[in-house]
């Protein structure tokens, strides 16, 4: 680990200064990433800004949404009770990540920000275009098995690790920051990028942009929800992908409003809007969750070690639909 | 006097529990010394080649170093002989990896230099301060490319009757001609020990000719002896503790790098220094299951007989040292075929070298064997236990010779019953349980169960507290509870009375923890001591009361504070007259085995039944019943040892279902670094695992009638989940392990 200053703020203005001014100062909440990636030095900041002190801690219901502060830790978030009520596929896809003493440090803000755990990334004697641009993909020929199906480009292949951002993807969420210029909000969908030619970038946050909150706006998925990760054993591992499914079904028991995305498969949680658009009006039924795993997967490319994500995708979608709409 | 319970079988909560669980237990990277300072070794990035040079005045000048050491200054041990042979022809059985001898890279993350600072902050930041130029030259790391080269071990080539050499009864690879044949290779990957504990070790030079280590350890008197040479010094001259061990798997059968680079750091600053390796290192220096690739041919008459079995192997060994391992054994002894080769090759690469992993190299040719036998039951359309019971062997077909016992068809049926084996179909995917395809499959172990001699020493205390000690290690198994239970019966005292320390090179000769003989070894010796004291309190007790003399040892029992004799309610000897006359001298005696091994050919078996749920749509494999039956012989603790077969059946599914130890082969580097790329089962992924003990005392291998449990916990688990896989699906997964993307 390097040498670093730490600074613990009380107020935002001043944790957003902290950073904003200074290149090599990075934001930490929970650390349950960061620590790791400084004790590898992959990261190396020279200062350490903790904004555990700040107020973003509350869950609260505020214009039609659901608004999570940023620091509200993980756990909390997945027991809470309007999460539960209101936003279950939130609280499925939180209690599928980690482990409960993770879920116990790791923050809203901080599980969005997440990096990835791409093996060529974590090792700073490998080449890695996210950690060293211009170093080389060491995945793109390498051990990909992990790796990424849509999205991605020749500078990059790594997939983004959170189980949350995939509901929060799925359910429309919006991210809430507060930066040097001010308050503005991010749709989460925008929250995130392919790599492109710029992997080192994970996200559209602005230097000193600090996340303060998440808005997830009300929404019928109350019942046919479910978050289906498929992983190397029963808990406590990444996904070899994921699927958030959300469904609103008539009594009739046809679909009238659909949400699916995956995790594990892109640079991003991967919103899948034209396989949603199949599913409406349609029934309920394995066929039609079938045809929607189809469109799904459409453009998804494999590499060496990773062609069993185009068999065990649609597989997923389909089994998602199918917990979701027995719900 | 009621005669005291009998402890021995009692299910005793282990004598070092409450320090377990309390903290209280100190392991190796627990002891704080006065002046104690820390060390971080820095890895080579390169796999192969020469060091060119070596920058490390920035380490150096960092707070805190107090030295960095690499092979330009390190002190020479002067018993130190360099590493291996010409690393590309290994002649030899080569030798262990000497750190900062040379300047030569012979794997990657192969320590380069030890950074020494006064705090480990500081130590581990001064490391990344290390800056290496390296000569590259072209590795081999993959063993599916090296298999062309691989070769038959020096050991073999020396003495063809050595385990490893090629192994013949009837014909050659007579499966080939055959009626019903099959022929199958199978590939387990490189796996990590990975216990809970990291490898660690405090190095202290108490005099310039004195040093002590509190090390992780399976073998006190092996580190003691290993470390001893290598500096020159006589064996009592080097202490090595190694109370509580955190979990080793044979993780700590070996003298390892971070060892030596400890000893030298302590020798360079004259401090005590502490070395801890990270998760990340466990990987690249202290040994692994080998990769080893498998092929088998069968074949058999239509009616269930085996008549032909062929089996190769080659395993992945470091470029200097030849690491061997029975990866054959099972199948010489295991089933009557009358026609069995056996033919075990290594291939060197340049890779740190393997060492024993639990069940080690039987699990590796168990999974092979016991897929084939299912494959092969599967052909024939034969239930794979009759298959194996109309192949089963009454004495052994290696050796000729009886077994000194075997109960493994009570195994078998208390196995059957207790699963549901006969819910099992014929047919793959016959069972269902919503989206969930149910299979049902067994597999068989084998472990020798290994005897060898040992010594304990027994003292009386002034409390009437009587105390044992054996330099044997605890790694795990309750080796210090069944010691205390195999006292308390032979002495007739509660087990409070009986103090067993263990894990001190100090303390009376006993074997390294390995190879499932530790109950088996020092038992006897802990009884017999046990014995001779009460034997030489009697004689001191009959110094001062004639009634003594003439007592027969098993009327002489022990009270509150004295010495009592059946039938004699005046005889006494106080504790304290005892104490004083022995001069505070304990009994020591050896116990060495008889030459009953001639005669017989000793084995512990064990059978695993489980039952899997394999998700039609995600391949995800959930084992949702795993029944471990074993004929080990006397059970000393039926709690401990449930333990252990509970511990190396989770082993077991962590072998099936996901431990796979990955190098991107461009860099020969690991690309699994830590806990969360190498999978090992978490609670989720155990049922609540039954074991069932046949608990028949073996005549032969010792008077208490142990055969040894270890191995065979793990040995033929992964099979057993393999082929309980292929029943639930029709998919015959040979190569380990079974991850969801080779089903769906």
């Amino acid at each position: 680990m390097n040498q670093f200053q730490y600074v613990r703020p009380t107020k935002p203005q001043a944790a957003i200064d902290a950073v904003a001014k200074d290149a090599n100062a990075r934001f930490i909440a929970g650390g349950t990433n960061l620590v790791d990636l400084m004790k590898r030095g992959v990261m190396t900041p020279q200062k350490l800004v903790d904004i555990n002190r700040l107020d973003f801690r509350k869950i609260e219901r505020q214009n039609n949404a659901l608004r999570i502060g940023a620091l509200a830790l993980n756990s909390t978030v997945a027991d809470d009770k309007q999460v539960r009520e209101r936003q279950p596929l939130l609280a499925l896809a939180l209690n599928a990540g980690a482990s409960p003493q993770l879920r116990n440090m790791a923050t809203v803000g901080g599980n969005m920000l997440q990096r990835t755990r791409c093996a060529y990334f974590y090792d700073v004697t490998m080449p890695c275009n996210k950690r060293q641009p211009g170093t080389g993909c060491g995945a793109l020929e390498g051990v990909n098995r992990m790796h990424a199906i849509f999205g991605f480009s020749d500078k990059c292949i790594a997939v983004h690790p959170s189980d949350m951002s995939v509901a929060l993807v799925a359910l429309d969420a919006t991210v809430q920051v507060s930066g040097p210029k001010g308050n503005r909000s991010i749709p989460f969908a925008d929250f995130h990028r392919l790599p492109g030619d710029t992997p080192e970038k994970d996200t559209n946050l602005e230097p000193g942009e600090l996340i303060t909150a998440v808005d997830v706006p009300d929404n019928p998925f109350t019942k046919h929800v479910h978050y289906q990760k498929v992983r190397e054993r029963a808990s406590y591992a990444f996904a070899l992908l994921s699927v958030a499914a959300a469904l609103d079904i008539d009594n009739g028991g046809t679909i009238k409003a659909a949400r699916l995305a995956m995790g594990g498969v892109a640079h991003k949680p991967w919103r899948l809007t034209a396989a949603e658009q199949v599913l409406v009006g349609k029934p309920a039924t394995e066929e039609s969750f079938r045809q929607a795993a189809t469109v799904a997967m459409q453009g998804a490319k494999a590499f060496k070690y990773n062609e069993y994500k185009l068999r065990l995708g649609p597989n997923a979608i389909v089994q998602a639909l199918k917990t979701a709409a027995a719900a | 006097m009621n005669a005291p319970e009998k402890k021995i079988g009692a299910p005793m909560n282990r004598v070092d529990g409450r320090q377990k669980v309390t903290g209280a237990a100190k392991y190796s990277a627990e002891y704080e010394l006065p002046n104690m300072a820390y060390a971080v070794l820095v890895g080579s990035t390169v796999t192969k080649g020469r060091l060119s040079s070596i920058d490390t005045k920035d380490a150096e000048r960092a707070p805190g170093v107090l030295a960095v050491i690499t092979h330009l200054n390190a002190p020479k041990a002067p018993g130190v002989k360099p590493t291996g042979k010409d690393p590309s022809q290994p002649q030899t059985v080569g030798s262990a990896l000497q750190v900062f001898m040379d300047d030569k890279i012979r794997f990657n993350d192969q320590p380069i230099a030890v950074v020494v600072a006064n705090t480990l902050e500081r130590a581990r930041f001064a490391a990344r301060l290390v800056r290496a130029q390296y000569a590259k030259e072209k590795h081999q790391t993959n063993l599916e490319a090296n298999k062309a080269n691989a070769f038959l071990p020096t050991q073999a080539k020396k003495n063809p009757k050595s385990p490893a050499a090629d192994y013949q009864r009837g014909e050659v690879d007579a499966y080939k001609t055959g009626a019903l044949k099959l022929e199958a290779e199978y590939v387990i990957p490189t796996e990590v020990h990975h216990p809970m504990e990291l490898q660690a070790i405090t190095a202290h030079w108490e005099a310039p000719d004195r040093l002590t280590l509190y090390d992780k350890t399976q073998g006190t008197m092996a580190t003691r002896r290993d470390f001893a040479r290598q500096w020159g010094l006589p064996e009592e001259n080097v202490k090595v503790i190694a109370t509580y061990v955190g979990g080793a798997f044979g993780n700590a059968l070996h003298s390892w790098p971070h060892e030596s680079a400890a000893i030298i750091a302590a020798k360079v600053v004259n401090r005590p220094v502490k070395l801890m390796l990270t998760r990340e290192q466990m990987f690249t220096m202290v040994g692994y299951r080998p990769h080893t690739w498998q092929k088998i041919g069968m074949s058999a008459t239509a009616d269930g007989k085996i008549t032909a079995i062929t089996h190769e192997s080659i395993g992945q060994t470091s470029t200097y040292e030849e690491f061997v391992e029975a990866t054959l054994g099972q199948t010489k002894m295991m089933y009557q075929s009358p026609n069995l080769t056996t033919r075990y090759r290594l291939a060197a690469l340049d890779v740190g070298s393997p060492i024993w992993m639990r069940g080690p190299g039987e699990a590796t040719g168990a999974f092979a064997l016991e897929s084939a036998m299912d494959e092969m039951a599967f052909l024939l359309n034969i239930d794979p236990m009759e298959f194996r019971l109309r192949n089963y062997t009454d004495q052994d077909p290696e050796k000729n010779r009886p077994w000194s016992s075997k109960f493994l068809k009570e195994c078998y049926q208390a196995g059957a019953q207790r699963v549901g084996w006969n819910k099992r179909q014929l047919k793959p995917g016959s069972l269902r349980d919503g989206e969930w395809f149910i299979g049902y499959g067994m597999g068989v172990g084998t472990f020798g169960a290994h005897r060898g001699s040992s010594k304990a020493s027994a003292q009386l205390l002034p409390d009437g507290t009587v105390l044992l000690q054996s330099a044997v290690t605890d790694i795990g198994p309750g080796t210090g509870t069944a010691m205390t239970q195999i006292a308390a019966d032979t002495l007739g005292l509660p087990p409070e009375k009986i103090r067993f320390e263990w894990g001190n090179s100090d303390f009376a000769q006993a074997p390294t923890q390995g190879g499932s003989a530790i109950v088996n070894t020092v038992g006897p010796a802990v009884q017999e001591v046990c014995m001779a004291l009460k034997d030489k309190l009697r004689e001191l007790a009959a110094t001062s009361n004639g009634a003594f003399a003439t007592a027969k040892k098993e009327d002489v029992s022990f009270a509150d504070n004295h010495l009592t004799l059946a039938g004699n309610s005046t005889a006494r000897a106080t504790y304290a007259d005892l104490v004083r006359q022995a001069g505070g001298k304990a009994v020591t005696v050896e116990s060495k085995p008889s030459g009953e091994g001639q005669k017989f050919s000793m084995y512990s078996f064990s059978v695993h039944f489980a039952e899997v749920r394999v998700h039609e749509l995600t391949g995800e494999v959930r084992v949702s019943k795993l029944i471990s039956c074993a004929d080990a012989g006397t059970i000393i603790n039926e709690k401990t040892a449930g333990n252990q077969m509970k511990g190396g059946a989770v082993g077991g599914i962590g072998m099936a279902l996901m431990e796979h130890a990955i190098i991107d082969d461009r860099f020969g580097r690991y690309v699994t670094k830590d806990l969360a790329d190498y999978h090992v089962p978490v609670h989720a992924d155990s049922p609540a695992i039954e074991v069932f003990f046949v608990n028949q005392p073996d005549p032969y291998v010792n008077q208490l009638g142990t055969k040894g449990i270890g191995e065979i916990a793990t040995i033929g688990v992964a099979p057993a989940i393999a082929n309980a896989v292929f029943n639930a699906t029709g998919k015959r997964v040979r190569e380990l392990p079974i991850t969801p993307d080779k089903l769906v």
